[in-house]
């Protein structure tokens, strides 16, 4: 495939940014594992909400807190298709990925740790899901235990398999990594882990906009992922769990929304999914990333994930046929990112060199410090493609490598 | 803005070839530095005779720039005592940080960390080495962060 299954020229005029020269040159945004840039269609969703429907949810009788309820609780169905979610009462709204893995660290995880309990992650996880579980290891005398990799950075089921045991309460596991690319085999994982009795969190972030999710296929626990990466507004982030678990653990936060009556005797808990939406919610970032999950889905995800394919190959071959440049993460299956290192020139330097170039990259450990010093590196340089990306921004991106390269001779 | 105003053939010189690199045994300080953000560690020994830098020397892993950075200072504080480091350092920080100021002429090859301060996420960097001398000097073995 040469060319995109769907109208690049098009679906890159849908995003503004795109045509914003970066230090006087066009931009080549490569940096969607940490954000992806947003559609008119989600700029103009939101500001719509606040032109025309904001006011606080589920509270008022009048008409703009009814259209506001319906847009917020609009958006909740709408995540809820997108995931293949039973029930909105199985969608929680967050700020994103991180909130959502602290919610399920607090709310299920340590009210049934005891020391000598194990919560098992991989060695390739992103920090927001290794330090919530050392937080409630700490708290309770659990103990963390990460699954290694191997040298292509890929998880294989039997070690996962091989750390299962009767203190297992809980595997927190990426369905993609952020720094190498990774896909696990998260449906495999997850039906050895259930076979042993033990729940699954999956940490969806890179995988949502590269993947299409059914969480009853997968037979996700818990499902968690941000907006601001699968091309909606940031502040937003999705909670899915099953609604028993959810039945069973105590609300996280205390405040508004999540109460059906407050005295000071006591008070009794709103029901699902209100009962972890303490406080007004962020009701214009629900509305845009609906927007987003229609953008998206309008294009398709299995085509998204078809021109990525075909951008990682040849970006694999661009970079590798760079002398002194070092892919790391090699696994045979991999989503959009390429993670590199190039001899004598470190990432930090070659982030900027490109800057120059208009060509804007990750550079350093990208919050997975345990994955990145597996391959004995202090950081890495990261280029991750969106659907907007074209064979041309991987051009000019391994000429500005090459051009680093050369600077540092 | 020009690249080569940031990566100036001083600076790539020190880079790949960084002077005072290595250890200084004790009684000689050693200090840790690390900036967080980009995995820069560095450690900085420094060998005080009554007050005066008799000997510098540094070791780790860094960007270019803080490579050269620190391999520049170690050139230019030896001999120096501790308040004339700080003023140093003082100066020093001034280049990297004030975005109108004049380079002193007489910094030197220091002046060549000029070009810093039109990369706001790079003065982090620039300044690890000078932070973590001046945490040897203070007698604190805490380690120096950039965050």
């Amino acid at each position: 495939m040469t060319s995109a299954p769907y109208d690049l020229t098009a679906v890159r005029a849908d995003f503004p940014i795109l045509a914003r020269p970066i230090r006087g040159k066009p931009l080549v945004y490569l940096d969607n594992g940490a954000s992806a840039q947003r559609p008119r269609a989600v700029i103009d969703a939101e500001r719509r909400y606040a032109e025309e429907s904001h006011a606080n949810v589920h509270r008022g009788v009048h008409t703009l807190s009814q259209r506001a309820t319906d847009a917020f609780e609009g958006a909740r169905e709408r995540v809820r298709r997108f995931l293949n979610a039973r029930s909105t009462r199985e969608i929680i709204f967050t700020r994103g990925t991180t909130e959502s893995i602290n919610l399920v660290a607090q709310s299920y995880a340590r009210p049934r740790l005891g020391p000598g309990d194990e919560i098992l992650v991989t060695h390739l996880e992103h920090h927001a899901n290794i330090v919530p579980w050392q937080m409630v290891c700490a708290a309770t005398g659990a103990r963390l235990v990460p699954v290694p990799i191997n040298d292509r950075g890929e998880v294989d089921p039997a070690d996962v398999r091989a750390r299962l045991n009767s203190r297992t309460r809980l595997l927190g596991i990426a369905h993609v990594s952020n720094a190498l690319g990774t896909v696990l085999p998260v449906a495999e994982i997850i039906a050895i882990a259930h076979a042993a009795g033990v729940p699954v969190l999956v940490d969806g972030a890179q995988a949502v906009p590269h993947l299409r999710i059914d969480v009853q296929a997968l037979d996700a626990d818990f499902y968690v992922f941000s907006g601001h990466k699968l091309y909606g507004p940031d502040g937003i982030g999705v909670l899915y769990g099953r609604e028993a678990l959810f039945e069973s653990m105590p609300p996280w936060q205390g405040g508004g929304d999540m109460i059906l009556h407050v005295s000071f005797d006591g008070t009794t808990y709103n029901e699902l999914p209100y009962k972890f939406e303490a406080g007004t919610p962020h009701m214009s970032g629900a509305v845009g990333l609906a927007a987003a999950i229609d953008y998206v889905e309008h294009i398709g995800l299995e085509k998204i994930g078809a021109w990525e394919s075909t951008l990682l190959a040849y970006a694999h071959e661009r970079l590798q046929a760079i002398e002194g440049l070092r892919v790391i993460g090699t696994a045979a299956h991999k989503a959009g990112l390429v993670s590199f290192v190039v001899d004598g020139v470190h990432p930090h330097d070659l982030g900027t060199i490109l800057d120059e170039q208009g060509v804007a990259i990750r550079t350093g450990h990208h919050c997975a410090m345990p994955a990145i010093e597996f391959f004995k590196v202090p950081a890495t340089a990261r280029a991750s493609f969106g659907l907007y990306t074209t064979l041309d921004d991987i051009d000019r991106l391994a000429d500005a490598v090459v051009g680093a390269r050369d600077l540092f001779r | 803005m020009d690249l080569k105003d940031l990566y100036r053939d001083v600076i790539l010189d020190h880079n790949k070839r960084p002077r005072n690199f290595g250890v200084l045994a004790p009684p000689a300080i050693g200090a840790k530095g690390h900036n967080p953000l980009c995995g820069d560690q560095l450690t900085v020994y420094v060998d005080l005779v009554d007050g005066v830098i008799r000997d510098v020397k540094f070791e780790g892993t860094g960007c270019a720039i803080s490579v050269a950075s620190a391999s520049l200072m170690t050139e230019a504080v030896k001999g120096l005592d501790t308040a004339a480091f700080a003023r140093l350092h003082a100066r020093v920080h001034e280049v990297l940080t004030q975005h109108d100021a004049e380079v002193p002429a007489d910094l030197g090859k220091l002046a060549a960390l000029g070009g810093v301060r039109e990369y706001p996420a790079r003065v982090k960097c620039a300044s690890l080495s000078w932070r973590t001398l001046e945490s040897a000097l203070a007698g604190a073995h805490n380690a120096v962060t950039t965050e």
